[in-house]
């Protein structure tokens, strides 16, 4: 039992202790960023490993998450001779929630956990340690632009999720199930609001790239630099980014909707 | 060095698709695309009871929305709930005997306020109150009176 | 004392650990201008930790280390990563960026801390590679390179910035012999027609003293021996003696610390 006491509070504190290390490595990151004004190859390039290498992913799974809430929704509206409402319901779930957190969730598994593996994998092979003793600090050249592609692509990632998925739940209520093309949109026009519903949905998706993406390098940066220890840190990353997520949207949408 | 080129083409069509989509919610989507109000007077109007009529629902004259709802209170002076609401500037010809009714969007929808016209010949202006107003239905009321007229009927 | 003569690292009453772990206790060095110095010593000795205690990597728990008049542990970031462009550190496996070119690897220090433009960088690289025997394998990336050529590359961008110093981490582990050979010829030349200082961690025993002109050997946290390599080989010290010599026994014990083998045994016995 006391062993178990024992263990329960090393666990803590050590938890703890990484997280003030994160903490401390994100103020370091950050004030790496607008130097890289001056390298702006380096964002572009991210931009790509991290945001257009992910739209496949994205675009294949809002068009089958957008098709499936079309189906589902129309079965139960179609109880109380709502059918019609089907825009709006399938635009609200999208642009509020799956949106922004199903494109995290993706974003987490595929770029954060290519993050993490690579920037681990350089620790491994000691190119980090290499990179410093040529007098450039690895964190400003090699974390920071993953940062900040991170937090830029999360957005755009989210308004396609949202979009393509309004499209795919489209193509089955209007084009499968008969719903009226006119009130499918129309009702989504009136019911989907700009600032409280878009905007509100990017601020979380914004929240949310720069949660995953903080968690996936440090995580890297942080990996003990062996094989096993990299492996580790990638699943850690995957599932502690997710977790955040998840708990984030709690908050956020509390915050953003609660009081409606 | 040449696939410097071609990533940033993709980068570039990768935020284009983004800001497209952006583009796309706000337009088709949302409500960005209709006209919002910009430009309003305040009206105001008492109810006994406003059901569930909420901050931000619709105001409708003929079945055309013209303004919204921006705030409902409840005045303890004289018992009954200020709905204070904004009618877009272009609809500035409501004569003052305007009467303000709660209606239900739909057999399950939400609530909003129906404007019918009087005929006074002075219009409503930014900071007046409609006098003439019609509370919300509530079905506790309607079923208590449904019941009492079945048993007046029975009576009678 | 002539300029040949004077120390470029020096390292006074310097001691390091992790936790309770010693790895250095209170060891001196001094790392002549010009010359090739090597430090030996078993695995875990501390071999690796002394070069990230020059380079400022880590910090000694005590003692001083001083890097051509600069003390190393007291500089601040600024003035460490100017000092740092002046070493040039080769690591065990090369460390070459592996999503980079041999030539870009070569050319990463230039570009990042000169302001030349792209024309003198591409000279300047190719004259690097050439010393090194690899202008030719320029634009191959280094997953392409055998272990021996990345290392080769990873010495072309050692010396990129023309630095005063190189130090070597285990340059020899893992090659063949012709490859090995290469090394110690390239390590040896670039030292004497650069005018460098180099610093070389090894425990290959006979390459490393057949290039050096000092040697030291650390083990258990101290130095052990200190001399040039003669005076080295003809060290009556029975630790020296085991690590020149091979021999599987000696003052680093050939058995980890146990049991006595027939305790062992009857235990496994009785309990079975």
């Amino acid at each position: 039992m006391i062993d178990w006491l024992q263990g329960l509070g090393h666990r803590t504190l050590s938890f703890l202790e990484r997280t003030g290390r994160a903490n401390l490595f994100i103020l370091r990151v950050f004030a790496g960023v607008p130097a890289l004004a001056l390298q702006l190859r380096l964002v572009v390039a991210q931009l790509y490993a991290v945001g257009v290498l992910s739209l496949l992913i994205i675009v294949v799974s809002a068009l089958n998450v957008g098709m499936v809430l079309g189906l589902q929704m129309y079965n139960t509206l179609v109880n109380f001779g709502a059918e019609a409402s089907i825009g709006p319901v399938v635009a609200l779930a999208l642009v509020r929630e799956l949106g922004p957190v199903v494109a995290a969730l993706l974003f987490a598994g595929r770029a954060g956990s290519a993050l993490t593996a690579e920037i681990g994998l350089m620790k491994a092979t000691e190119q980090l340690s290499s990179m410093e003793m040529m007098a450039v600090d690895p964190v400003r050249r090699i974390v920071a632009p993953r940062l900040l592609a991170g937090i830029l692509s999360m957005p755009l990632l989210a308004a396609i999720f949202s979009a393509v998925g309004i499209l795919g739940g489209y193509f089955v209520a209007v084009g499968l199930l008969g719903v009226d093309e006119g009130a499918y949109w129309g009702q989504m026009r009136a019911a989907v609001d700009w600032n409280d519903d878009v905007v509100n949905g990017i601020i979380k998706s914004i929240v949310f790239g720069l949660v995953v993406t903080w968690i996936a390098v440090f995580e890297g940066y942080d990996a003990v630099p062996t094989t096993e220890g990299v492996s580790r840190a990638t699943t850690r990353s995957v599932v502690y980014s997710s977790l955040a997520v998840l708990a984030l949207d709690f908050v956020l949408t509390a915050l953003m909707f609660g009081d409606i | 060095m040449m696939r410097t080129r071609t990533i940033e083409i993709m980068v570039g069509a990768f935020v284009a698709a983004g800001i497209a989509a952006l583009f796309m919610l706000a337009m088709k989507a949302s409500n960005l695309g209709t006209a919002s109000i910009r430009d309003g007077y305040q009206v105001t109007a008492r109810f006994d009871n406003i059901g569930g009529l909420r901050v931000q629902a619709p105001v409708s004259a003929g079945g055309v929305r013209v303004g919204r709802v921006t705030a409902i209170t409840y005045d303890q002076e004289d018992y009954e709930a200020r709905v204070h609401m904004t009618i877009d500037s272009r609809y500035d010809r409501f004569p003052s005997d305007t009467s303000a009714s709660i209606y239900t969007a739909g057999l399950l929808g939400e609530q909003y306020i129906g404007l019918e016209p009087g005929g006074a010949d002075d219009f409503l202006a930014d900071g007046d109150a409609i006098l003439l107003t019609q509370s919300a239905l509530v079905l506790e009321q309607l079923i208590g009176r449904f019941l009492f007229a079945m048993t007046e009927g029975k009576d009678g | 004392m002539s300029a040949a003569d004077e120390a470029l690292v020096t390292l006074r009453d310097v001691s390091f650990g992790f936790g309770k772990r010693v790895i250095l206790d209170h060891c001196d060095f001094r790392f002549m201008r010009g010359k090739v110095t090597a430090i030996m010593g078993p695995s875990g000795s501390g071999k690796t930790t002394l070069l990230r205690l020059i380079g400022g990597q880590v910090r000694p728990h005590g003692g001083s280390i001083v890097v051509d008049g600069k003390e190393v542990p007291k500089l601040r970031r600024a003035e460490l990563y100017e000092l740092r462009k002046r070493m040039g550190m080769l690591f065990q496996s090369g460390a070459l960026f592996s999503g980079l070119t041999v030539f870009d690897n070569v050319a990463f220090p230039l570009r990042e801390h000169t302001g030349l433009p792209e024309s003198l960088i591409r000279d300047l690289v190719l004259l690097k590679l050439e010393a090194v025997g690899l202008r030719g394998a320029r634009d191959l990336m280094p997953t392409e390179l055998s272990g021996g050529m990345a290392r080769r590359v990873a010495l072309a961008r050692a010396i990129a910035l023309d630095p005063m110093m190189i130090m070597y981490d285990e340059p020899f582990a893992g090659l063949d012999p012709i490859t090995m050979g290469v090394v110690m010829k390239l390590i040896r030349q670039l030292n004497d027609n650069l005018g460098l200082t180099s610093i070389i961690v090894s425990h290959d025993v006979a390459e490393v003293t057949s290039i050096s002109d000092h040697v030291y050997m650390i083990s258990g946290g101290k130095v052990m021996g200190d001399g040039s390599p003669q005076d080295v080989r003809a060290s009556a010290s029975p630790w020296v003696r085991q690590f020149l010599y091979a021999e599987p026994d000696g003052p680093v014990a050939f058995h980890y610390p146990a049991a006595p083998l027939a305790d062992d045994l009857l235990d496994g016995e009785t309990a079975g």
